[in-house]
């Protein structure tokens, strides 16, 4: 493969999962920096993804009854990962992967206080077709996945399922609710060592009022959204251990109740435009998309962090610049990154092949796997890196690929019968499918696989020995990077 | 987060294969002694409120400070006074763990905690981890233990019934085996018959390739090399015959599983088990049935006691040791939505055969008094009085047999922590 093809090959694998054989003959006309803008602006390109679901020449769908991706949890994930496996714009998927990571909200919480299907609504819907316009979280997520950071913490903190999550829905004048105001420091701009305790009692008090207007439990088409409380707004003055102003004043001055909702505004606006924020979005975006185990070369750090504060906290110029960045082109780093449960299995559909594949066959095994979409295991978001890769975790990648491989096996035996000549030469075919840096030991030992038994050639033996290969390279330490 | 992180990277670089080749392991596991003791780490995640589990239900300043969340006087379930004279009761929904402290085989430990104990999930969880409250980041304590056990380590000398593996097994040396699930752990092929053992044979025989110039793939390597090695002996746990039922909860499972590794000695010393939702800023309930503490105590309940009785009628009991911990209690007083903030000390349990039982540690005074000395954050939080290293200590030295020195990086022993 030619090393601009690598190079293509490694883009669409970390700003988005992988491309098909048609994706990348589709970006091979465009030079490398065409192609980080076509991945980039992807708003250019028509958002048409969903209403490809169920139509032939896609991966499938299972559901009970209707297929209901707003109001079903299961099947909005089968949404999202259709959207991962066949979306035009791959980094909006990516990106909103990265978000649920970020600002990681688990269903299962919302749904005990709202019940089914609130609580898929509030985390999944699509606001074209819910009966109120109920935006859930992900699709919050996804709009504004490149967009303002500074808008996106401010939509976070007033979205329904957050403030359900981190309970600012009980965040009132009398007892402020310490949890959303720490999770917004800790996890969501300045990181641990970079606030006090006095800050968190603080930070409660500016949230007070900002709750919850709930629907109605019982009912599918109500309306749940933020309401500011000005009567449960907390009004004395807040003083903070870092700036709140560009004057340096530390201070969130008293205001009336009315008024009191600018508290939040501007607690959210510092700490966006903080320093340390910035950096630490920039190391969050290099884990994402560079690596998660490397030290990050400061300098890159600090150009990224420069990036998102010149550009009024926009993320797209800090994408930009960082797919641009020679680290990111550095083939050193290709097939380096641990890839996530989602990112394997959407990889390996990807280049496996899907016609007759449904996603419902993936989600118990992503659970396995560690990642279940809508309920990452804390607010921190998911444990990455090496981390997915316990023994047991790792045999449910093993396993997809095996059930993956079994269901596909007459498309990769009939796509095969070209290399029907030789044991040999169906695997450099697999192999050749499979985007993968394979050690050579690991080669030979698919070519004594294949070669075992006499090789005829046959329909059958390819319908053996296809599947079996592509199982074995898709369980593989090496195909778990991307 | 970002402290285990950088530790991980440098855990990949030191990552050392130490696997004895397969053959052997079932005779490793005899030689390290598959009748043994063991050890089992309960993680309650979110924070645990040690006053909703162990009240003190004489106090009245409990009452005063949780007026939708105390527990009343008569539902407590009473287990006598601690050496302060301060009466204490269990929640009402811990009756078989009532039964096994009647039987003193329950040790409930007071007031476990650190200086200036951290209220993140995160940060406290990686201290409870490293049992280092000045550096979160590095080897997990369980690690460092099993990290001194003579190699080579079988696979299954540690066993996570979680999907990652927890901070506190994290080792340079030594991996670990995480079965969220027993009969998931198992090798399929889209072929069968003499094929999928070609496959299988050929999946082993790629993962022994470990590539010295890719750290991280190396790493993925021995993870699928103890995968393999290991399956055959937890596909035989899946066959375990419980003599109780155990919940069908995730948190029963796991228990089932833990006793059947026992019960088919696969030889593990150390497991690692836990249940989550103690995190209850909001509604925590814990008088109705319904309520949110409420389950969390029947789960908790409910699986410890199968587990508890099941190794008894097994024969188990004396080799096994359970302890509990959180990565911090709760504040004392409620907040306005009717549950608790992150706070500090809390309540470890032990349990086993060879548990002495009884009350340790001295409850806090709740009276809201600066000068009170058994609280501390302006009267907020419960004050530690006992280091968690010394309890860690008291179970590396006097159950695991380990030098609780060399393993927690100082001494940390206490005299009158003796539960075990």
């Amino acid at each position: 493969m030619a090393d601009g093809d690598r190079l293509l090959g490694h883009l669409l694998r970390r700003a988005g999962f992988g491309a098909s054989s048609a994706e990348l003959a589709a970006y091979s006309t465009l030079s490398y920096s065409q192609a980080v803008d076509r991945v980039v602006n992807y708003e250019q390109i028509p958002d048409t993804v969903d209403s490809n679901i169920g139509k032939p020449g896609f991966v499938g769908t299972t559901s009970r009854g209707a297929f209901s991706p707003n109001t079903v949890a299961d099947d909005a994930r089968q949404r999202w990962l259709f959207r991962m496996v066949h979306s035009d714009r791959p980094l909006q998927e990516k990106m909103t992967l990265f978000w649920h990571n970020y600002f990681a909200t688990g269903l299962s919480k919302v749904t005990g206080q709202v019940k089914n299907p609130n609580g898929t609504r509030l985390m999944a819907a699509k606001a074209s077709e819910d009966p109120a316009r109920q935006r859930g979280q992900i699709e919050l997520l996804r709009d504004g996945a490149v967009g303002n950071f500074r808008d996106l913490l401010v939509a976070v903190a007033q979205d329904p399922a957050m403030l359900i999550w981190l309970d600012g829905d009980t965040n009132t004048k009398s007892k402020p609710q310490e949890n959303f105001g720490r999770e917004l420091m800790e996890l969501f701009t300045r990181g641990v060592g970079f606030y006090t305790e006095d800050d968190v009692y603080a930070a409660a008090r500016v949230f007070t009022g900002w709750n919850l207007k709930p629907g109605d439990n019982n009912d599918s088409s109500s309306s749940y959204s933020f309401v500011y409380n000005a009567n449960q707004h907390e009004t004395s003055a807040k003083t903070f251990s870092f700036p709140i102003y560009s004057d340096g004043s530390r201070t969130i001055q008293a205001r009336s109740a009315s008024a009191g909702m600018q508290d939040g505004v501007d607690l959210i606006n510092a700490l966006a435009m903080h320093p340390e924020t910035a950096k630490r979005l920039a190391t969050k975006l290099y884990g994402f998309f560079v690596s998660e185990t490397a030290t990050p070369d400061p300098n890159l750090i600090n150009d990224l962090a420069t990036t998102y504060l010149q550009n009024g906290t926009v993320i797209k110029p800090v994408l930009q610049r960082l797919f641009t960045s020679p680290q990111f082109q550095d083939p050193a780093i290709f097939f380096t990154r641990y890839a996530w449960p989602v990112e394997f299995v959407v990889r390996s559909i990807k280049e496996t092949g899907w016609a007759g594949f449904s996603l419902g066959t993936s989600l118990s095994p992503l659970a396995s796997m560690g990642q279940e979409l809508l309920e990452p295991p804390d607010v921190a978001g998911w444990s990455l890196g090496p981390t997915w890769f316990s023994t047991g975790a790792m045999l449910a990648r093993m396993n997809f690929g095996s059930a993956l491989a079994a269901n596909q096996k007459f498309n990769l035996a009939a796509a095969a019968v070209p290399s029907r000549s030789s044991s040999r030469a169906v695997v450099d075919y697999v192999v050749g499918r499979l985007t993968v840096d394979l050690p050579s030991d690991v080669y030979n030992d698919l070519v004594a696989y294949a070669a075992s038994g006499s090789w005829t050639g046959s329909d059958a033996q390819l319908q053996t020995k296809a599947p079996g290969l592509v199982h074995l390279v898709v369980g593989s330490a090496a195909y778990q990077f991307v | 987060m970002m402290n285990r992180r950088a530790f991980l990277k440098d855990g990949v670089a030191a990552f050392t294969i130490s696997f004895a080749a397969p053959a052997f392991l079932s005779d490793l596991a005899r030689a390290q002694g598959a009748s043994s003791r063991n050890l089992v780490v309960l993680d309650l995640t979110g924070g645990n409120d040690g006053l909703s589990m162990l009240v003190p239900y004489t106090d009245s300043a409990y009452y005063s400070r949780r007026p939708t969340l105390a527990i009343p006087a008569g539902a407590v379930l009473q287990v006598g006074s601690d050496s302060s004279g301060k009466a204490l009761g269990l929640h009402p929904k811990l009756t078989g763990l009532k039964d096994i402290f009647n039987q003193e085989r329950l040790a409930l430990i007071q007031r476990v905690g650190y200086e200036n104990s951290s209220r993140s999930h995160f940060f406290g969880t990686d201290i409870w981890s490293t049992a280092n409250p000045s550096n979160s980041a590095g080897n997990g304590w369980v690690g460092r233990y099993l990290a001194t056990l003579p190699p080579p380590l079988d696979p299954l000398v540690a066993w996570n019934t979680t999907g990652d593996t927890p901070h506190a097994l994290l080792s340079s040396t030594v991996s670990v085996a995480s079965i969220p699930s027993v009969s998931g752990y198992a090798f399929n092929s889209p072929n069968s018959g003499s094929e999928a053992t070609l496959e299988r044979a050929a999946a082993t025989s790629i993962a022994s390739h470990v590539p010295v110039d890719k750290p991280h793939v190396a790493f993925v390597s021995t993870s699928v090399q103890a995968a393999m090695a290991t399956l055959d002996r937890v596909a035989a746990v899946g066959s375990y015959k419980p003599t109780v039922a155990y919940p069908t909860n995730g948190f029963g499972q796991a228990l089932q599983a833990i006793a059947g590794a026992m019960a088919k000695g696969t030889g593990t010393k150390v497991f690692w088990v836990q249940t989550g939702g103690y995190d209850t800023h909001a509604s925590q309930d814990t008088n109705t049935d319904t309520g949110a503490y409420v389950r969390l105590m029947v789960t908790l309940n409910d699986g410890l006691t199968a587990f508890y009785n099941d190794l008894k009628n097994q024969g188990l009991l004396n080799q096994s040791l359970l302890l509990s911990f959180s990565e911090f209690g709760r504040r004392i007083s409620e907040n306005g939505s009717r549950g608790t903030d992150h706070g500090s000390a809390s309540v470890m349990m032990a349990i086993g055969g060879s548990v002495h039982g009884g009350l340790f540690g001295t409850a806090p005074s709740l009276a809201a008094d600066p000068q009170n000395p058994t609280l501390e954050n302006n009267t907020q939080d419960v004050k530690f009085e006992n280091d968690f290293r010394s309890v860690y200590a008291k179970v590396i030295d006097n159950w695991l047999g380990g030098d609780s020195v060399a393993v927690l990086g100082g001494n940390f022993k206490k005299s009158g922590l003796d539960f075990v």
